[in-house]
């Protein structure tokens, strides 16, 4: 097991959240003292310093040494501010200065964009397909989430409860789903529900539903949807499994053991000490899952670019095609800027409990 | 006791099977000759395994320049924001100064940024900029989309290794720089393994961008763009589409393994020795 712990925080790491409160690294809740030397910045005083801690900057005279001491810090991270800047706030703010203006092919091309206030989004709201589209995106979130949760939460709870040897198998299952590219994703689900000789028609015939002998999935906008829909669960199910099961671990027996005692069945367990003890965990993988599913674009463009007949058009996608297709850029950053409210909407109370919990490990 | 661990067996095998048999029905489809491909009942089994479908993809139109244009833009991409964010990350766990607070704001928003609201600008600002249809600019927004996670993972990584460890070498006479080159580097070296892999698995995986950006000059497009044409590519060959999938494949599997192991060792030595 000691091998697979680093692992998982690791992989937590890296999807943007930090360790659950129990198995914090040391040193991660609160930064580290600064250095003895040069670290300081412009607050420490030169009577602070022990001496002789560094003979050469000494000689380079103080004052002059402070100076560019102070200075580290936002050398260091200006690579990273002139990027974000350049690479990510100006394209958002371009985008959201698109909206407001008449951006098509011609002003694409000549430049000369005017201004014409709030008609993009006028258009856009007033649009009966617009309100399809988001009412679709909201089911496609929902039903996703729900799935992917309920099935992460048993699969961990199931691994808790494997030997040994099973449980080294289901977990390198559930790595090997993940580290599937998402683009050989769509192509082999393409394959298993091919119409003549994919494996999952030949499975359902077998099984005596002979009406998909030869049934075009792709044709038909309720499969498509539940094609993707069982895409999208089958690639996100290993990372909310794996991270709540390395939650799970954290929890002490004592607490099982006590509530065993006081004669708890496994669904009082469940209730009355994993769920309270993981909720920081749960609600923090919801989250993820919720901008995870709701701005999912590659898997279906790949597969599908939204059809048949919209049935698998999400906001994003429908951006897209309004921007990419119609060559109206205008009106699609206006629907991508609704795009980003409405999910900035849903995800409040996550993004303020982020700032609070983060903010404070940084 | 044997017995009533049986449906939780059975429950674990399910899973194993439903999360494994995609890729195995890749590898398989890939691997038969195809007329056991298209045979009336699925073979599940490579009875007859062959590498005509890996010939077929390997000789495809152009399969070793999207290789090497996906290699190479997610290596400068990994590499860039390595640079940047070692820096970057250092400034924030070892320093304090005025201004931090608001850096790790923006940090954060940076990582929930919605980049697929950003296909329409970026593929604006790149026409505007002659950017379009090249490769520096994928490279570029593969950087910026892998920085913040990089940052947030490596500054993880730096809290952890004690700062005294820096101030002893310090009061033997080395400078800053040396300190953190001879000291905390090579302690730091699995933190930089872990997120160039998820770094280079993120750029490696990008379609969208890829998709919206590289439009004219198909000699420059990626392996997912790529692959996500198969129809066009291979019409209905499932041999050679399996195979070209595979191979796209592999080497997110390879570094995964390789890396992994890496990364833990990394971590359980320096468990010991701290």
């Amino acid at each position: 097991m000691a091998s697979e712990a680093p692992q998982t925080s690791g992989e937590l790491a890296s999807a943007g959240i930090s360790a659950p409160p129990g198995r914090r690294r040391p040193g991660a809740g609160e930064p580290s003292p600064p250095g003895p030397e040069g670290s300081g910045g412009p607050r420490r005083t030169p009577a602070a310093r022990p001496s002789g801690a560094n003979p050469r900057r000494r000689d380079s005279g103080r004052g002059a040494a402070r100076t560019i001491a102070a200075a580290w810090p936002y050398l260091l991270v200006l690579p990273t501010v002139v990027g974000t800047a350049y690479l990510l706030f100006y394209p958002l703010l371009r985008s959201v200065v698109i909206s407001f203006q008449h951006f098509r092919t011609g002003e694409l091309i000549r430049g000369g964009a005017a201004f014409v206030g709030l008609e993009n989004y006028q258009d856009v709201l007033g649009s009966a397909e617009f309100w399809t589209v988001v009412r679709r995106t909201l089911v496609w979130t929902a039903v996703n989430v729900v799935l992917i949760m309920v099935i992460s939460t048993f699969t961990a709870l199931m691994i808790a409860r494997l030997g040994r040897r099973m449980r080294l198998a289901v977990m390198s299952g559930l790595v090997l789903t993940w580290a599937t590219p998402v683009l050989a994703a769509t192509t082999v689900f393409q394959w298993l529900f091919q119409s003549r000789l994919g494996v999952v028609n030949w499975a359902l015939v077998s099984l005596g539903f002979d009406s998909f002998d030869g049934f075009s999935w792709f044709a038909n906008g309720q499969a498509t949807f539940a094609i993707m829909v069982l895409l999208i669960v089958w690639q996100s199910v290993p990372f909310a499994a794996l991270t709540l099961y390395a939650g799970l671990t954290t929890i002490p027996a004592e607490l099982y053991e006590s509530a065993r005692i006081d004669g708890a069945g496994t669904w009082q367990v469940f209730r009355g000490v994993t769920f309270p003890m993981l909720r920081p965990l749960f609600g923090l993988i919801t989250s993820l899952e919720v901008i995870w599913v709701f701005k999912c674009f590659a898997q279906i463009w790949a597969i599908t670019q939204g059809g048949p007949d919209d049935a698998t058009t999400t906001l994003p996608v429908y951006a897209f095609q309004v921007a990419q297709s119609l060559h109206k850029y205008d009106l699609g950053s206006a629907i991508s800027t609704l795009t980003v409210l409405i999910l900035l909407v849903v995800l409040v109370a996550h993004l303020r409990r982020m700032y609070k919990h983060e903010g404070e490990g940084l | 006791m044997k017995l009533r661990r049986l449906p939780l067996n059975i429950a674990a095998l399910g899973v194993l099977v439903v999360s494994v048999f995609p890729v195995y029905w890749m590898a398989v489809t890939a691997f038969k000759p195809t007329r056991d491909i298209q045979a009336d009942t699925p073979q599940f089994l490579p009875l007859h395994p062959t590498l005509d479908h890996f010939r077929t993809a390997v000789g495809a139109d152009g399969f070793a320049l999207f290789w090497r244009n996906s290699l190479l833009v997610s290596v400068a991409a990994v590499l860039l924001a390595l640079a940047v964010a070692l820096l970057a990350a250092f400034a924030v766990a070892r320093m304090r100064w005025r201004g931090r607070k608001a850096f790790i704001l923006m940090i954060f928003i940076a990582q929930m940024a919605p980049w697929e609201a950003l296909l329409i600008p970026m593929f604006i600002i790149a026409r505007d900029t002659g950017m379009l249809d090249k490769l520096s600019m994928l490279t570029l927004i593969y950087f910026i989309v892998t920085l913040p996670f990089t940052i947030v993972t490596l500054r993880g990584f730096l809290a952890a290794i004690p700062a005294e460890l820096e101030e002893a070498a310090q009061m033997d006479g080395a400078s800053r720089a040396v300190a953190f080159r001879r000291v905390v580097l090579p302690l730091l070296a699995p933190g930089l393994m872990s997120t160039s892999l998820f770094g280079f698995i993120t750029a490696w995986n990008e379609f969208a961008f890829a998709n919206a950006l590289i439009i004219k000059n198909q000699d420059d497009r990626t392996l997912p763009v790529w692959l996500s044409s198969f129809g066009n590519v291979f019409g209905t060959d499932w041999g050679a589409t399996m195979a070209a999938a595979t191979l796209f494949m592999v080497p997110v599997l390879l570094i995964f393994l390789v890396l992994q192991r890496r990364v833990t060792t990394g971590f359980i030595a320096g468990a010991v020795k701290g």
